[in-house]
């Protein structure tokens, strides 16, 4: 154990290493204590490297920058590492002048306390390779997006299987008549191409296909899933993958609850419907279902769509489904195309064309179909015609248009299997609750055999998905993610993109479960939870709480660790009460016992001591940010950067607490609906959890503003700094804790 | 230095006795001191202004000015068109690049410019006086004739509607152009933030709804009042005329007390260059600068 | 109305006959740079661009709307159009490039050709003198044109405007910026019978071609 010391970027000018060298032999127990005027150098680590090669040094303590700078340079694998960070922590952070040297060093003398302190609990992760994993992918679906990803995992080199439930290949794509373009002009519709997409995926030798099929058991773990594929005979074949893609798609909102639009009236039809009539004129005169010629037709945008709750709102999809504005003006252009004499009308709110379908849009326009902005209030409907009344929304009067034909504009309802939370919910109060027992979609897509529930659990509106901006493709089950309109409503090209996305993510997946490495978003991380049984009271909260349905549990109800399911993200570490799962570098004690070696001044020293307890994701760059902007903040603050909230546990509240800390502030991401947790939950788990410590703040006898928790994002270097001087102001006027000394 | 040549097109408020003549006599000195020759078109006539369109057919109105355009390319061959005043501009441009888009109006002009004894190739460029000192000139050119500067002289730069839009001058925004304002520091002078710069006057509707374009007079003299101007200035005639003389009607309806002087950017740059009031067409104005009379007293 | 401009309108009425129901088409055929109508795509932004906002009846976004429902007489008698300042705000903030300001010019001058403009609108009238006094003598003789102005709605109220404006006028006069001398003669162009000639050709052009299309 060796403690290496910078003197770089100023800190030999303002700190005196001489003393905080005295810290790390003297109190930290390092075995030897060297400086160097620029670790980060060639030279600097050079020196660490000889010293790991040559003296068999194993654990390193380097007190200079952040962890968060210099990863590169100071980079050794196979040793355990902790880092006290006098710069970003200390150096830029306290105020200059020789008035603060005191507090400054006392600050930088304790940093390099907690890193010992931390390094003598670490081990370096062995990791958990499984040589016996496999390298297949599974593509769940055949249409636009599993035919891609079929296509573009096996070109990388990939087998797959593809599994889809109907007799056919191509989903809705192949229902077309044509389709939107992707390329420059923008100008007219395209043929769908679907042909040529479902012969590379039956030319492909990589590429098997189970056509009239679905998933009846999925089990395992990244690396070792097993599957349960089963014909519609009832015929059973398994199959082992390492990772799956899930594009599942969607089904038309059905317009039979559009009664008010006309839906089920005959001369009314979906997008959907049109299509079929589109492909039976095969590029002539489109003809209604009564064989007469259409002359007229109306497009009504976003029915049954974009519906909001409030005051008659609530009852249809509450989402916009983003392709339909596009493939209403393809439509339309079907008419004109045909004949330019056809009049065609798209009444729309809000015409949504993202991408270039702008041009799109003006193409049509140019080709004289008339948009009309308007929102359509009625359909009437005989067997000769439509009448559509509407609000005209630009002269802010009622108006109405005569149809032969009347399209409505659906939108898309995702295929994304049992909704689990109401699963819960459901079982939670067995009787009385047929809603939500209605609700819950009888049919699974994967059957999981997950402690957690039988498919992906579901962001909003029913789809699969985790988080719409920062983590595409990822859901929270590990190694398997979503692609397609099963993700979100989307068209045939962001459905294309999307499944090459998905696939390099299941890439990813299989690559990391074979050498036992985390992929997301702690990539490259080898360590995992460890759990001590013996001692475990299978209470069921690791199981429970767990936000990536990691973790079963046995016929005896303990729990089954899936490491290659786990993020690492330690929320099981936090909620166990009896603290017996931990991660080789990062567990009970690692946090404890720094938390401990904080030299705590007496209560009549007017020297507060606040523990930050800050997430590694956001908060800790945060506060490395604030010192980069040279942001003052109080010198009484000692940070842990922590996993995730959700990791911590309340054992180090109530030990910090007892060793006479005034304050602890506990920083993590936004929580809630639309969250910022790296892990989902985290930072409402932990949210939850400290709103329980107030019996224990009350049993001490403290206030209940000495444990405190804020949502800081990874923007907020000069709100954390502010955040961070108002609660020491508030810990002064409260007072310094009572219980130092004890 | 042989000077620059232009074919020019002075348009009606510009002749003696129109309500822009200070505006033709500020010019002489100034583009005698900047080497600009300008030659007047012979036998020019009206553009059809911005107000033509209610009687004057969308073809008449092509006419009227491409035979102003055919006039100069024939009489001065090779020469770039400039007109002092924007609706002049703004009307020979448009036609000039109508005519060049579409092939058919071009046959059906030459058709009508038959009857004047005339035909129009295409060849002439249309340009406003103001591109011509900004472009062919240059702000260090500008400046470079400077005899008087105009220190202390706070200034609103008044760029209106039609030496901006549609056209404007190239590479400035529509909604915030800085050429005047650079002109303005080119005599020495300061510009002050006006955000009424390019805020429309009413135009030729200071005639027919004269409540309505007072009113956005009003808010221009107001605004330049708010900002510090002891002066406006302006590179329009329609501008120069609608913010000046309705000064005095709307003290009379709204019980103000504007008393704001208007001028055009080539009166300053005559003072800057040594003129006299009278070379600079002050005794044109009817308001009075005070200030801007005594630099230009000064010798 | 001379007979050459009511030969043109009957001329229109029968080549107007045609559209039927479709006005969209007409304007795109009839109204200058009404082809555009088709492009917007109904932001507002010339709705919020234009300084005499506050005081037309339709927006420009209404009226490309109202054309596109068929509302013919509204469009062509309303007075919107003729609340067109020229200050071409909306031509170079519209989105799609709509040439705003020619639509509007060009839907004044079709309802004026029709017939359609409501009596004693302003702009209208002084439209129509200013192109008169120009057409004269090929160049505007500003005196004449405010007298014309002045005198427009009858002699007793042209002497109560004159009286009303009489300030201004005399300042103006003080500044040599308006000549008492434009009344007896004035600037004018030399080749007048030329410019008439030229101007009647053109109208003989478009009815030639507009009846083409009839």
């Amino acid at each position: 154990m060796v403690a290496y010391v910078c003197a770089g970027c100023g800190l030999g000018d303002t700190l005196d290493l001489k003393q905080t060298e005295k810290v790390a032999q003297k109190e930290g127990k390092m075995q030897a204590v060297k400086r160097h005027d620029f670790l980060c150098s060639a030279e600097g680590v050079q020196m660490i490297q000889g010293d790991i090669d040559n003296d068999g040094v194993t654990h390193v303590m380097i007190a200079a920058c952040s962890r968060r700078a210099k990863t590169e340079a100071f980079n050794f694998p196979g040793v355990a590492m902790s880092r006290a960070n006098l710069r970003e922590g200390v150096l830029w952070v306290v105020a200059e002048g020789g008035d603060h040297d005191e507090v400054r060093q006392e600050m930088a003398d304790d940093y390099v306390r907690m890193s010992c302190a931390e390094l003598k609990r670490m081990k370096v992760p062995a990791g958990n390779p499984d040589a016996d994993t496999s390298k297949r992918i599974l593509v769940v679906g055949g249409g636009v997006t599993g035919l891609t990803a079929a296509i573009e995992a096996a070109e990388t080199g990939y087998d797959v299987v593809l599994v889809e439930k109907t007799a056919a290949l191509g989903g809705w794509a192949a229902k077309l008549w044509k389709r939107v373009p992707f390329r420059q002009p923008y100008a007219d519709p395209q043929p769908t191409g679907v042909a040529e997409l479902i012969a590379r995926v039956v030319g492909n030798s990589r590429i098997t296909v189970h056509l009239n099929s679905t998933i009846a058991e999925t089990a395992g773990a990244p690396g070792r899933f097993k599957i349960k594929v089963a014909q519609e005979s009832g015929a059973i074949t398994e199959e082992t993958v390492g990772a799956i893609v899930q594009a599942s798609g969607f089904n038309t909102y059905d317009m039979a609850k559009l009664p008010e639009l006309g839906g089920g009236k005959p001369n009314v039809v979906d997008q959907a419907g049109l299509e079929t009539l589109a492909v039976s004129a095969n590029g002539g005169a489109i003809k209604r279902a009564d064989g007469r010629e259409v002359k007229s037709v109306v497009f009504v945008q976003c029915a049954g769509q974009r519906d909001e709750e409030g005051a008659s709102g609530g009852v249809h999809l509450p989402y916009c489904s983003g392709h339909c504005c596009a493939t209403s003006i393809k439509q339309a252009m079907y008419f004109k195309d045909a004949n330019p004499e056809v009049d065609t009308v798209v009444m729309f709110t809000d015409l949504r064309v993202p991408g270039m379908a702008e041009d799109f849009y003006r193409s049509a326009q140019q080709k004289g179909v008339t948009f009309t902005k308007g929102k359509a209030s009625k359909v009437e409907s005989t067997d000769a015609g439509c009448q559509v009344h509407f609000r005209d929304l630009i002269l802010d009067e009622d108006a109405s248009i005569g149809a032969d034909l009347v399209v409505l504009a659906t939108g898309q309802v995702p295929n994304s299997g049992v909704n689990i939370e109401l699963v819960e919910e459901a079982e939670g109060e067995k009787k009385g609750a047929p809603e939500a027992e209605a609700a819950v979609k009888p049919i699974s897509i994967l059957n999981l055999t997950y402690r957690q529930g039988k498919d992906l659990p579901q962001l909003k509106h029913g789809l699969n998905d985790s988080h719409f901006i920062c983590f595409p493709y990822e859901t929270r089950r590990t190694g398997i993610y979503a692609a397609g309109p099963v993700r979100r409503p989307m068209d045939m090209l962001q459905a294309t993109d999307d499944a090459t996305g998905a696939t390099l993510k299941a890439v990813q997946a299989v690559e990391n479960a074979a050498v036992g490495r985390a992929a997301h978003p702690r990539s490259g991380d080898l360590s995992y939870p460890i759990v001590r049984l013996e001692g475990c009271t299978q209470c069921k909260r690791c199981t429970v709480e767990c936000p990536f349905g990691a973790i079963d549990e046995d016929e005896k109800r303990f729990p089954v660790f899936n490491q290659a399911r786990c993020r690492r993200c330690g929320t099981c570490m936090g909620a166990c009460p009896v603290r017996v799962i931990s991660f080789e570098n990062y567990s009970v004690d690692t946090v404890g016992m720094q938390i401990k070696a904080v030299d705590m001044p007496d209560e009549f020293s007017e020297r507060p001591r606040i523990l930050i307890l800050a997430c590694e994701n956001d908060a800790y760059p945060a506060l490395d940010m604030a010192g980069l902007s040279r942001t003052e903040y109080s010198a009484f603050v000692r940070v842990i950067p922590v996993r995730c909230l959700g990791s911590v546990n309340t054992i180090w509240v109530t030990d910090a607490l007892n060793s006479g800390y005034d304050g602890v502030m506990m920083m993590g991401c936004k929580k809630g609906d639309d969250y910022q947790c790296h892990f989902v939950k985290g930072s409402e788990l932990a949210h939850y959890r400290m709103s329980k410590t107030d019996d224990t703040l009350k049993q001490l006898g403290l206030e209940k503003e000495r444990v405190m928790s804020f949502e800081v994002a990874i923007t907020d270097s000069q709100k954390v700094a502010a955040l961070i001087n108002d609660y020491a102001a508030k810990i002064k006027e409260i007072g310094m804790s009572p219980l130092k000394g004890f | 230095m042989a000077k620059k040549q232009y074919a020019f097109y002075p348009g009606c408020s510009s002749q003696k006795g129109a309500s822009g003549s200070n505006f033709a006599t500020s010019i002489q000195l100034m583009n005698e001191k900047l080497d600009i020759q300008l030659n007047e078109i012979p036998d020019w006539n009206c553009c059809g202004a911005s107000i033509g369109y209610g009687e004057g057919s969308e073809l008449q109105r092509l006419v009227l000015n491409a035979r102003n355009l055919a006039l100069a390319e024939t009489n001065l061959p090779g020469q770039d068109m400039v007109s002092g005043c924007p609706a002049c501009w703004l009307a020979t441009r448009e036609a000039a690049e109508r005519l060049h888009k579409h092939d058919n109006l071009m046959t059906d002009t030459n058709e009508a410019l038959k009857e004047a004894g005339l035909n129009f190739k295409g060849t002439v460029k249309a340009r406003h006086m103001v591109e011509v000192l900004v472009e062919d000139i240059g702000f260090a050119g500008m400046k470079a004739p400077v005899v008087k500067s105009l220190d202390g002289l706070k200034i609103a730069g008044y760029v209106g509607c039609q030496t901006n839009r549609p056209f404007g001058i190239a590479g400035e925004s529509f909604e915030n152009p800085m050429y005047l304002d650079k002109m303005i520091e080119t005599v020495g002078a300061e510009p002050v933030a006006f955000d009424q710069k390019v805020t429309c006057c009413g135009g030729a509707l200071a005639f027919s709804e004269p409540e309505k374009s007072q009113k956005q007079i009003k808010d221009i003299v107001e605004a330049a009042y708010d900002n510090g101007a002891e002066l406006i200035v302006t590179p329009c005639q329609l501008c120069q005329a609608n913010v000046e003389i309705y000064q005095s009607e709307i003290n009379k309806k709204k019980g103000t007390s504007l008393n704001m002087p208007v001028m055009y950017y080539s009166q300053l740059l005559s003072i800057a260059y040594g003129g006299g009031a009278k070379e600079a067409g002050l005794d044109g104005n009817i308001i009075q600068s005070a200030k801007l009379l005594e630099i230009a007293g000064k010798s | 109305m001379s007979e050459s401009n009511k030969a043109a309108n009957t001329v229109a009425a029968a080549a107007v006959a045609r559209y039927r129901n479709n006005f969209l088409k007409e304007v795109e055929e009839r109204v200058e740079d009404g082809d555009m109508v088709k492009m917007c795509m109904q932001c507002g932004v010339c709705a919020g661009s234009c300084p005499l906002g506050p005081h037309w009846e339709h927006s420009p976004q209404k009226i490309f709307m109202m054309i596109r429902a068929g509302k013919r007489d509204e469009v062509l008698s309303s007075d919107s159009m003729w609340m067109c300042t020229s200050c071409y705000n909306c031509i170079v903030r519209c989105p799609r490039q709509l040439p705003i300001t020619h639509i509007m010019h060009g839907l004044a001058h079709y309802a004026n050709r029709l017939g359609m403009v409501p009596k004693g609108q302003p702009t209208r009238d002084i439209a129509k003198l200013f192109w008169d006094n120009l057409l004269k003598t090929g160049r505007v003789n500003e005196l004449k044109f405010s007298l014309a102005m002045y005198f427009k709605d009858g002699f007793v109220q042209g002497i109560k405007n004159a009286l009303a404006m009489q300030g201004i006028g005399l300042s103006l006069m003080k500044a040599k910026r308006l000549s008492p001398m434009e009344i007896i003669g004035g600037h004018k162009c030399k080749d007048q019978s030329g410019i008439q000639k030229m101007i009647a050709k053109a109208r003989e052009i478009e009815d030639r071609r507009r009846g083409a299309l009839a």
